[in-house]
């Protein structure tokens, strides 16, 4: 229940930080919130040989919303909760922060760090994909940009990233005039959802136009096409939702644990994806349905 | 062995330097070279809540940040809550309401309720179980706990705010 030895360093800008993740590689873990990370070293279940916090790196925390809207990795997840640029933009992701941990773990806790760690019930990755985000990954080598979906892959507590390459931004483009929903189920608020999907939709009239769904608790976080695909073109309303409904459960990867068996999951994603449309179509027709 | 690191901490409104290894977790390093065992530490990996503190006046897990990572850092334990003998009105009410049994959960409860007071001066039951929930109590059932939380709400924003 205490970590092992580790050599420790906390760089000041990004490209200290590089290259101590060059010179070091897979031996090294960076240190973010320390939300996920430091468990694992207090259980030993993470030894690495180094480790390199980047709390002391400032240019990473910053939250901006010229155009697309641009996070940096290190950007608190209380911060991201409480930003009146990310709720104008991109209300969803307040609506799913909220349901992450408790206020403790969100003042610690990062945007970068939860993308990074990909818990398959983590909310962020699944509320990113639905957004269509990218992420800027730097090595001392170069920069690259990775969208969501490459980003995350079907992996779980891993990620497209390698080893030397530090997660630096998250962009998001605008979605104007879409509406969202966003609903998980968990045994107590703050705790790791069984199930949960978020629902971001635009109409044209009571036409739906486009439709994106993330949804995490399964295997990995995932957007849900088939879903997706029975929502487009069709009309806001029951019968969408539910083919909608029971799209997701066909798309979604369920797993059974101890907390519940995989048809059980299946049944709430269905049940989950109906409701979180209900509410962005009340959204989108001005109420709060 | 990693070489230990000095670290400067101000403790409760004193500053204090410590030498440890980077591998000490803030909670151990409180309770071990600051001697301050009123933080408890129930699980080691962030879900009890037992271990709370205020960093920079901000609820954190003390457990999953490194003492090195305080360094330069203001940190508040249930020690310093207190104004000499007389209770923070958080722990006199948990006192006269019997928020506690057995007491392993309670610095980290009066140091969550101390927060969520000072972000809603007037919490409703269902608000204190929500913003609460991190913090768990093997003891009391919680329903002491609510009420004790409500009562020092009434008592701190009376007296304007956190005392
Ligand atoms: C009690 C409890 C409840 C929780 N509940 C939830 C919940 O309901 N939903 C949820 O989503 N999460 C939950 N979490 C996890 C929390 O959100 C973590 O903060 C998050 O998963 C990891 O973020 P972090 O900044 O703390 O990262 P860290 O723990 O510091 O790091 C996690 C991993 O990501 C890597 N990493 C971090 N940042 C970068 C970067 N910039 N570039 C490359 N690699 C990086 C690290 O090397 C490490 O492998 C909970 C945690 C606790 C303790
Ligand atoms: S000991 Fe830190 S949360 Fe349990
Ligand atoms: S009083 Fe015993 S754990 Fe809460």
């Amino acid at each position: 229940m205490k970590p092992a030895v580790f050599d420790y360093s906390a760089p000041e800008s990004i490209g200290e930080a590089l290259d101590l993740l060059a010179e070091h590689g897979s031996g090294a873990k960076v240190l973010a919130g320390g939300q996920s990370l430091v468990p694992m070293l207090n259980f030993r279940l993470a030894r690495p040989a180094h480790l390199i916090d980047v709390n002391g790196v400032g240019s990473l925390s910053y939250i901006s919303a010229n155009g697309a809207l641009r996070i940096g990795a290190m950007t608190r997840l209380t911060a991201l909760g409480e930003s009146g640029d990310v709720a104008g933009a991109h209300p969803v992701i307040p609506a799913a922060v909220a349901q992450i941990g408790h206020r403790a773990i969100r003042n610690r806790g990062t945007i970068g760090g939860s993308l990074a760690h990909n818990d398959p019930a983590a909310e962020l990755p699944a509320v990113l994909m639905a957004l269509d985000a990218e992420v800027t990954a730097r090595s001392a080598d170069g920069e690259r940009v990775i969208g969501m979906q490459d980003l995350i892959e079907d992996r779980l507590f891993d990620t497209t990233l390698d080893d030397t390459e530090l997660l630096t931004e998250i962009r998001i483009p605008a979605a104007a005039g879409s509406s969202f929903g966003f609903r998980e189920f968990a045994r107590r608020h703050g705790d790791f959802a069984l199930a949960g999907v978020a629902a971001v939709i635009t109409t044209d009239g009571s036409t739906i136009t486009q439709a994106a769904l993330g949804a995490f608790g399964g295997t990995h976080a995932t957007r849900l096409p088939t879903a997706e695909a029975a929502l487009v073109g069709a009309e806001a309303g029951d019968a969408a939702f539910a083919a909608a409904g029971a799209g997701a459960a066909a798309d979604f990867p369920a797993t059974s644990d101890v907390h519940g068996t995989a048809e059980y999951r299946s049944h709430l994603i269905n049940v989950l994806t109906v409701r979180a449309l209900k509410d962005a179509a009340g959204q989108a027709g001005g109420g709060n349905g | 062995m990693a070489e230990n690191m000095s670290v400067v901490i101000n403790v409760n409104g004193a500053g204090r330097e410590v030498s440890v290894e980077p591998r000490k977790t803030l909670a151990d390093a409180i309770r071990e070279d600051l001697g301050l065992t009123g933080t408890h530490l129930g699980c080691e990996h962030g879900v009890c809540g037992a271990c709370t503190i205020l960093l920079d006046g901000e609820v954190v897990r003390s457990c999953l940040m490194l003492a090195v990572q305080a360094d330069g850092a203001e940190i508040t334990t249930i020690e310093g809550i207190a104004d000499g003998d007389a209770l923070h009105p958080m722990q006199s009410a948990f006192s006269e309401y019997h928020g506690l049994q057995c007491g392993f959960c309670t610095p980290g409860m009066i140091l969550a309720g101390i927060d969520v007071v000072s972000r809603n001066p007037d919490p409703s039951p269902q608000e204190i179980r929500e913003e609460m929930g991190g913090n768990i109590c093997r003891c009391t059932g919680y329903q002491k706990i609510v009420e004790s939380v409500q009562a020092a709400a009434a008592v701190m924003s009376a007296e304007g705010g956190s005392a």
